[in-house]
């Protein structure tokens, strides 16, 4: 479980480094909106990409509870375990 | 941050982004002349931001019923058809918009957006699915919340995007209702409807097609895109407005389902909305006749679509995908954006400046909309303004 939880953090950093460039520094406490100005319109395209590469659809409802990277990682990583 | 903080970021941002002695959101209108004619200051301007597709505003039949309807039953309802009951004007129009789409059912709203709020938030509750374009209406996005489904995106117009996401739902498809558009508001494009039929006859799912932009404006009798594509009994509902092509203020849901009407009992922005008033239901009706004869005002709605369309491409400027109604320039910044909104208005003609979020993909828009009631003369004025803009803000 808990690798599964790294392949999911480490590949959405990679995907969030195109959207802040690659100096950012990104940890699991990193604010998205607050710290790396993720926009509500570069949040649903990170999403989008996110999709593809996961193969899984994420509800933008459940996008509202979401402020730091660990937040999404472990939505992602419910989402996958869910399909599975 | 306090509630007030909030407001007051919102004015930083405006600041930063818009000129002060100009209200680009909310130009103060000072006088209105006519369809295509107002006056903004002391300048006589060309409306071209209006969606009067078919130039209706004026129409003396549509004057003439309104003035009718205000003198025989009043300013207003005062109240919800569920608590002060249906004037008979309402059923009217209900059953004339059921006959047009040749639907079982139809029922009115009191403005286009609580048409979708309405509809969307009546059909999907907590459990089911709604698969949405990712450049819907703030309304359809506002009714999905409202509703308490799931709300999942898919590309705009991209129907491997769909079908992936429709598999991917498994079973749950079957409780899905996916939603498109007849006409995209910000670059005026279709939506691909028969490939989202199959799609939809395949998983089980249902759909919802707005036309708002599209009723009056495509198929023989401005049914929309269902009448253009040939599909009109292939689509579970469709909503739509009266506040562009019918040029008044409402919207409608019409439905080859009887159980649309249910929808009276369940729908919160039905139940708890003042009905439309006798004076809009009027002219609306009147309209609506109009619209469905008028096949002289579309031909010239798509004659000044193509001049204007196909000048501006020529000029060299980035537009929307198709001519459309809606033609959309599309600038790299928001500050190019506003230079040729502003120079526009400067040349006396007025359309929409949209910047980020409001546009897809991050984009600045100087949107236009073009009507039956321009002549060949005013779009031709409009392309000459647009070809003195390229060369003084693109050097």
């Amino acid at each position: 479980m808990a690798s599964d939880y790294n392949d999911v953090l480490q590949k959405l950093c990679h995907h969030l480094k195109q959207f802040t460039g690659p100096d950012a520094e990104i940890t699991p406490e990193t604010d998205l909106i607050n710290q790396l100005a993720i926009d509500s319109v570069k949040l649903l395209n990170l999403i989008m990409e996110i999709e593809d590469e996961f193969d899984i659809s994420v509800p933008i409802n459940a996008l509202a509870d979401v402020q730091t990277v660990h937040e999404l990682a472990t939505l992602i990583h419910q989402i996958r375990t869910a399909n599975k | 941050m306090s509630l007030l903080d909030k407001l007051e970021a919102v004015a930083a941002a405006r600041k930063a982004l818009l000129p002060e002695d100009v209200e680009v959101f909310g130009t103060p209108i000072d006088a209105v002349y006519s369809s295509t004619e107002a006056k903004i200051g002391d300048r006589r301007i060309l409306f071209l931001g209006t969606n009067n597709y078919l130039g209706l505003t004026f129409a003396p039949e549509c004057l003439q019923a309104a003035h009718v309807a205000i003198d025989s039953e009043g300013t207003g309802t005062t109240g919800s058809r569920m608590a002060n009951g249906s004037y008979s004007g309402h059923r009217a129009l209900e059953q004339e918009f059921a006959d047009f789409y040749q639907c079982h059912s139809c029922i009115v709203f009191t403005t286009g957006y609580q048409a979708n709020l309405a509809t969307i938030s009546g059909l999907a509750g907590t459990g089911d699915v709604v698969l949405i374009d990712g450049d819907s209406h703030a309304s359809i996005y506002d009714g999905c919340r409202l509703s308490g489904a799931e709300i999942i995106r898919f590309r705009h117009n991209d129907m491997v995007d769909l079908e992936k996401r429709l598999r991917r739902l498994g079973d749950r498809s079957r409780s899905t209702l996916i939603i498109i558009e007849g006409i995209y508001s910000m670059l005026g494009d279709r939506a691909p409807l028969a490939d989202v039929v199959k799609l939809k006859d395949t998983y089980g799912s249902t759909l919802l097609l707005d036309e708002a932009h599209s009723l009056g404006v495509l198929g023989k009798t401005g049914q929309g895109l269902v009448e253009e594509t040939g599909l009109v009994g292939e689509v579970d509902f469709i909503t739509g407005t009266f506040s562009k092509s019918l040029g008044g203020i409402g919207g409608y849901c019409v439905s080859k389902h009887p159980q649309l009407d249910q929808l009276r009992y369940v729908s919160r922005p039905y139940i708890f909305t003042a009905s439309p008033t006798p004076a809009t239901i009027a002219s609306t009706r009147a309209a609506l006749r109009l619209l469905r004869d008028g096949v002289g005002l579309r031909q010239q709605l798509w004659r000044n679509v193509h001049q204007l369309y196909s000048r501006l491409d020529k000029l060299g400027y980035q537009l929307g995908p198709e001519p459309s109604p809606i033609i959309a320039t599309i600038l790299d910044t928001p500050q190019q954006a506003l230079a040729i909104w502003r120079g526009l208005l400067e040349h006396g003609i007025y359309v929409n400046l949209v910047v980020p979020p409001a546009a897809p993909e991050g984009n600045s828009l100087v949107r236009c909309s073009v009507s039956a009631a321009h002549s060949s003369e005013q779009m031709d004025y409009v392309g000459n303004a647009f070809s003195e803009l390229r060369k003084t803000i693109f050097q």
